[in-house]
Parts: C-alpha cells; structure tokens; sequence
C-alpha cells in the first residue's frame, strides 16, 4: 500500500528518506503529517490536504447536484441513495435530537456530515490515503461554525441575559452554586468546541497513524529487510493493515455521525426552555 | 536545584498510557450499561443507542486529548 503511495509520490516529503532509505525500523510519526507545498498561488503554499478538499467537496456537490437536480416523485437512481442520506440526518438526528424545530437545521447538519464522512474517507482512497480532517485547521473550522451556530440561536431564543442564565442547572442547593457556575461556563462555552474539534480530528490522526505503523511493518520485513523471523512479522502486519482499514472505515462513518449528534445536541440545548 | 532521579524516553507513552485509564472505565461503563438498557427495554433500541453513543464520545474525548498532548508539547 504504501509502496504504491511513495510511487505515486503521494506520501509526505521526509517520509521517503526517512521511513524507507533506513535500514533499520522506524516507526511513522509527525512526518506523515508535514506536507510541502506542491505548488504555490501567490504567498500560498498549495498542499496536498488542501487539493484534497477542494476534489472532495466538487465530488460531494456533483454527486448531490445530480441527485437533487431534478428531483422525481418516484426518486430512481442516485435520488434513492441521496434522500435515503437525507431522511438518516433528518428523522435520526435532527429530529430526535432537536425536535419539532430541528428541521430548520437539517441543511447545516445534512452538509456537516456528508463534508465530514467524505474528508474522512479520503484516508482509505488508493492515492489519496490522507484524511484531510487529520490536519487541525478543518475540524476547527467546522466545529466553529457549530459553536457560533449555537450560541447565536440561543441569543436569539433566550435574550443575551437569558442565554447566559440558561447555562447553569437550576434547583441545586444553594452551597453549591459558588462551584458549578464556573464550571458550567468553561466546560460550555470554553472546553466545548475545543473538544469537538479535537474528538474528530484526533481520531483521524490516530487512525492513520495507526494504518501507516502496520503498512510500514509490512514493507520492512518483507521487502526492505526480509529475514526468516521476521517474515512472520510482515504477515501479521499486512494482515493487521486490512483489518485497521476495515475498522478506520466504521471509525469514519462513526466520527462524522457523533460530530453531527453532537452539533444538534448543542443546538438542541440553545433551543430548549431553561432547564 | 541537583537532580536525585531522572526519567528519560518515551515519557509520552507512559502519559498517554495514564490518560487512557479514566476514559477506558468511562466507556466500560457506558457500553455495560448501555447494553443492559437495551436487554431490560428492547422496544427503546434507538433511544438509548444515540444517547450510548454521545456518553461515548464525551469519555473518548479524553483519551483523545490525552493521545494528542505529547506531539504538541513533547518537544
């Protein structure tokens, strides 16, 4: 797989001479992460991450434009496939989550998903190999466009003043307020969108991580430095990357439902009455 | 100040390794749960599923922050 990669040129600049040239093993680390820029437009330095996100979102909008171009009453086709995704986002999140009012929110969470899924596909696409949602800037977008989402619908619900008293738990005892009002505010409006950035973008981190360490396993002791005990070695590793892969693809699919539970989770509390 | 002991190596390992344990319980405990929810009340399946999966996501994101802490101040 990864033989492939380098071929194609597609793995990270220091990764070649520093993963493959050595004799000895190495495991992947930040390397794989560091991309020099391919080519640049104006002071902008153009990277592999970045060209990645711009095939992907064309793909993602041609796919839903020729869904949704000339909707059927009788849908046929890619029609079936796009408004199957769209009744899983709208009967299983949003109005679950959100309730009667969440229907207004199924284009932000429709989008969010489907942008998220599909950048974390990219890590298991031959050539691409590179989830885009791996570098921080893209989750951190994304879960700031959440952050100002909710936050501005619970202004607009609740009055600025009231937005601000809907944070913390009524009927405690009084002793304790002194302690949970802090805590509420940072873990809200402070720890908040930080770990909603971070869940998705570490775990994308972690699993192509993880998928390298057993590819490189692979290609070390079987076609670097083939030995007699080590064959087995390789073997284990090559299996082991089918199996990571096959489990990064559920980890995918799981890590853009969550970031989008979560998303109409938060928009769902700004909404609600004062608890 | 002299220094009496020392840690060299991987110490982000070990860190990370102490991270997991918390987040690991957590999820032990919403998954165990979870699952007995759904034996003694079938017919709320979806209910307690997407609720299993947020409690989920909240003990991961520890474990998460505990995996990505080295790489930012490991050097």
């Amino acid at each position: 797989m990864t033989a492939i990669a380098l071929a194609a040129g597609v793995l990270p600049a220091g990764a070649g001479t520093r993963v493959f040239a050595a004799e000895e093993f190495h495991a992947p680390g930040l390397g794989l992460f560091k991309w020099e820029p391919l080519f640049n437009i104006g002071p902008i330095g153009v990277t592999k991450p970045m060209v990645l996100a711009v095939i992907l979102s064309g793909l993602l909008i041609a796919i839903f434009w020729a869904a949704f171009r000339r909707p059927q009453i009788v849908p046929q086709g890619i029609q079936n496939v796009a408004e199957l995704g769209y009744l899983f986002i709208r009967d299983d999140i949003a109005r679950n989550i959100i309730g009667k009012k969440g229907d207004k929110y199924v284009p932000l969470l429709f989008s969010l998903f489907f942008f998220i899924w599909f950048f974390n596909l990219s890590s298991v696409i031959p050539f691409a190999q590179f989830p885009v949602t791996s570098r921080f800037g893209y989750p951190a977008v994304l879960a700031a466009i959440v952050y100002v989402t909710w936050v501005g619908v619970g202004i607009r619900t609740h009055g600025l003043g009231g937005f601000f008293r809907a944070q913390i738990p009524t009927g405690l005892p009084k002793a304790i307020y002194p302690l949970i009002i802090p805590i509420e505010y940072a873990s809200n409006l402070i720890v908040r969108p930080f770990t909603h950035s971070v869940r998705l973008f570490a775990n994308m981190f972690a699993g192509h991580l993880l998928i390298a360490l057993f590819a490189i396993t692979t290609w070390h002791f079987i076609v670097q430095n083939p030995t007699v005990l080590g064959f087995g070695v390789g073997i284990i590793g090559a299996v082991m990357t089918v199996v990571m892969t096959a489990f990064e693809l559920l980890i995918q699919a799981l890590q853009a439902f969550i970031f989008t539970l979560l998303a109409a989770s938060y928009i769902g509390g700004a909404l609600e009455e004062s608890h | 100040m002299s220094v009496l002991a020392e840690v060299t190596g991987s110490i982000g390992s070990v860190g990370y390794g102490l991270a997991a344990i918390g987040p690991g319980i957590g999820i032990g405990i919403v998954f165990g749960l979870g699952v007995q929810a759904i034996a003694r009340q079938p017919e709320a399946y979806n209910l307690i599923f997407r609720n299993m999966i947020l409690g989920f996501a909240f003990a991961e994101a520890l474990a998460l922050i505990g995996l990505v802490m080295p790489f930012v101040y490991g050097t």
